[in-house]
């Protein structure tokens, strides 16, 4: 019996019962399952900050509504994105902000395209839990992130230290650029000598391409 | 002349990165985060048993002989899959096989175990998930393999098939072991 490992759902965040079929090697055996599994959801709901109290009754009249909608519309459109917020108790305006800085600096690692201050995963949550205790208690960005990558490697980084491992892929764009502007100065420097040596006595063989 | 074939290098050099590309996708699980404890010291972590939760099972009790952690949770269907292969598969090797029930609650793993049977030598219980973070969980089924020193050598991330039992597991094993480690059935 041989059986390969099938890939993972394209979208690991969909926690939806679709039993995958596993391509069988020589046998071509085919068993009903998933290779691994996520976390149950998040049993708490988002917190939804409320924009507008709704009074008990509504003024009536054409214009008060359509002011009241604008005013909605107004406020739906400068509040800041609700994101999977969970009710942490931070201490003033400053910390927050510093926690969902930090948190978007932070990839989930089910939801792998999302940062962790998005992701609705109960990892994520988990994660954005261990996160606020670190900062609580006294923990710089710094640490934080060491802590994570000890676990789940620098993948948790949205952005890549530059060590050796990943000098290919901070350098090589750069690399490429250069490559690219001496290719381009080579066939303008020759053409310019082309154009000239065809004003002059036209001798220049060669390539035309 | 030979400046006319550059372009024609460049394509076929093209093609084979890409063709690289696929190759490589297709071997490889590119969701898969490679676990940076390889070749470290398990995370420390002290947790109390499934079935005496008044007791407690630390990492420092377990030196001396090597173990299989494999992390698993009663709301986790790959779990379920994976389960005849460690009864059937993995623990005839006779490695010692500890299961540590993740984010889960203890009625419903005992539940689980009851219904499909019990492989693992002892079961430790991992509620609010924190000792899985250490180690650096982020999906189950997951399996550690820590050596008597208490290293780190081997993560399976998803579940166990026959044929990484029989490259992957099964040398390692054999690697801790030495001459003693039993024949597997892969």
């Amino acid at each position: 019996m041989s059986l390969r490992a099938p890939s993972l759902l394209p979208f690991p965040c969909e926690a939806g019962e679709g039993a995958r079929r596993a391509e069988g090697g020589e046998s071509r055996e085919s068993a009903p399952f998933r290779l691994r599994h996520l976390p149950p959801p998040a049993g708490e709901g988002k917190m939804i900050s409320t924009q507008t109290a709704t009074p008990s009754s509504w003024p009536s009249g054409v214009l008060l509504r359509s002011v009241i909608l604008v005013a909605c519309m107004l406020a739906a459109l400068f509040s800041t994105p609700v994101h999977a917020i969970d009710p942490l108790p931070f201490k003033d305006r400053a910390e927050e902000v510093r926690f969902q800085n930090l948190t978007r600096q932070l990839r989930c690692l089910v939801c792998q395209n999302q940062d962790l201050a998005d992701s609705d995963a109960d990892l994520a949550k988990d994660l954005r839990k261990q996160v606020f205790e670190m900062m609580q208690s006294g923990k710089s960005d710094a640490q934080i992130k060491e802590y994570l990558v000890a676990r789940y490697n620098d993948f948790v980084l949205y952005d890549p230290p530059l060590k050796p491992g990943t000098w290919l892929l901070w350098f090589l764009p750069f690399a490429l650029l250069i490559i690219g502007a001496f290719v381009v100065a080579r066939i303008l420097r020759r053409r310019a000598s082309q154009a000239s040596g065809d004003a002059s006595t036209a001798v220049e063989s060669g390539d035309d391409w | 002349m030979i400046h006319r074939l550059i372009p024609l290098g460049v394509f076929i050099a093209l093609v084979g990165l890409l063709g690289f590309g696929i190759w490589w996708n297709t071997h490889h699980e590119m969701t898969e985060v490679p676990s940076p404890l390889i070749g470290k010291p398990a995370p420390e972590f002290t947790l109390p048993l499934l079935y005496e939760a008044d007791k407690t099972l630390s990492g420092k009790e377990l030196l001396g002989t090597p173990y299989l952690l494999n992390v698993f949770g009663s709301w986790c269907p790959t779990c379920q899959y994976e389960h005849p292969i460690l009864t059937g598969q993995i623990k005839p090797l006779g490695i010692k096989l500890i299961g540590l029930d993740w984010k889960d609650e203890p009625a419903d793993a005992k539940r689980w175990i009851e219904q499909f049977g019990n492989p693992y030598d002892v079961v430790i219980t991992d509620r609010d998930g924190r000792a899985g973070i250490d180690f650096g969980v982020y999906m189950a089924p997951e399996t550690f393999l820590v050596d008597a020193k208490g290293v780190v050598r081997y993560k399976r991330i998803g579940m166990f098939t026959p044929e990484n039992i029989r490259d992957e597991l099964l040398p390692k094993i054999k690697e801790l072991t030495g001459n003693n480690a039993k024949k597997g059935s892969p």
